[in-house]
């Protein structure tokens, strides 16, 4: 009698461990999202009627052609913004505010609903320049509002957010949005661009 | 016995199913390198700012892209300055009402407030270009807009 064949491996089931790998990646990859900052824009129609707004609550921030920084007609460096605009933000002037923890400086905003920040820029300014203060606004904002939801309700601001969207949150979610909107009635984003 | 009968064993052999997986895996190859993610392809330098105060931009569908950057290196021929990049193409900033009109147009209707514009900026673009994109829009009442950035902070730009 000839040889015995060696015994073939049965590699048929091969195939269905490449097809399972293959619907496991497929379900796995998630293409990048972007992400960035939101703003919104105002509406063209301009209205007839004035509003008269004091010039201690703006905050005027200017950008000029070689990027500097010019902050209440001051000179500042990006990484001192921050913090002059939560004390803008948080000043609270006429003490009608009782969560604010600012200076109560008359010279600067009444409460944080009137304060507004105005930034302008040139033609010239860079877009990188531009996006790092409005980054740097924006975190002001973020950081009041994250110690206000600290304070009121023990976590950040960006926590109930981040609650707020996640599908598999076991808590109530119409409770948590009442929250949310009442924090950002408490510190509401005024931040207004000149053209 | 038969003159004609094989001496070994007379089971037919099986069909060798180890290749099976080899024509699976060319497949998936296959399909992993003709897949072209819907992206447009950037004539422009892009290369966009770093910010750490962001959002998240989820539902693709509801995204509108302006790009805006240097002509790259292959398009030397368009200038140096930054340009406004449409779908494929340069444009204008008086294109931009007609591609929004577009891109509403492709979609449903009861989705077109929720639409948001990303604005895809290079870093170093100057703001006027971006004043000028900003009043376009405003004009065609697109006033969501995202400027969308990379992760980072805003002090490494």
């Amino acid at each position: 009698m000839a040889k015995r064949a060696a015994p073939e491996v049965n590699a048929g089931s091969m195939a269905d461990i490449a097809f399972l790998l293959l619907i496991f990646f497929l379900v796995t990859t998630t293409i990048e999202t972007d992400s960035g900052i939101n703003r919104k824009l105002p509406p063209m129609e301009e209205s007839d009627e004035e509003v008269i707004i004091k010039q201690k609550n703006i905050f005027t921030v200017l950008l000029n052609g070689r990027d500097q920084l010019l902050v209440e007609d001051e000179l500042m460096e990006l990484k001192d913004l921050r913090k002059a605009a939560i004390e803008f933000l948080d000043n609270n002037g006429d003490r009608s505010c009782e969560y604010c923890k600012g200076a109560r400086d008359s010279e600067s905003s009444d409460n944080p609903d009137k304060a507004i920040i105005s930034l302008k820029n040139e033609r010239e300014t860079t877009y990188k320049t531009y996006i790092a203060v409005q980054n740097e606004l924006v975190a002001a904002y973020n950081e009041l509002r994250d110690k206000r939801a600290q304070s009121q309700y023990g976590k950040s601001f960006a926590e109930m957010q981040a609650n707020y969207k996640d599908v598999n949150w076991p808590g109530n979610k119409e409770k948590l949005k009442a929250r949310i909107d009442q924090i950002k009635v408490d510190y509401p984003q005024k931040l207004s661009e000149v053209q | 016995m038969s003159k004609f009968k094989k001496k070994k064993s007379g089971e037919l052999p099986a069909v060798s199913t180890a290749s099976l997986p080899d024509i699976v895996f060319m497949l998936l190859f296959f399909f992993m390198v003709a897949t072209v993610m819907r992206q447009n392809t950037l004539k422009i330098d892009n290369n966009l700012p770093f910010a750490d105060q962001v959002e998240k931009l989820d539902k693709k569908d509801l995204v509108m892209y302006i790009y805006a950057g240097k002509p790259s290196e292959n398009y030397k021929q368009f200038g140096t300055e930054a340009r406004i990049q449409l779908n494929d193409d340069f444009a204008n900033v008086s294109d931009i009402a007609s591609f929004i009109a577009s891109e509403r147009a492709a979609k449903r209707e009861e989705l077109v407030p929720f639409l948001t514009t990303a604005l895809k900026v290079d870093s170093d673009a100057n703001m006027g270009l971006i004043g000028d994109i900003k009043q376009e829009l405003r004009k065609v009442n697109a006033l969501k807009i995202n400027y969308t950035t990379k992760k980072g902070s805003a002090t490494q730009n």
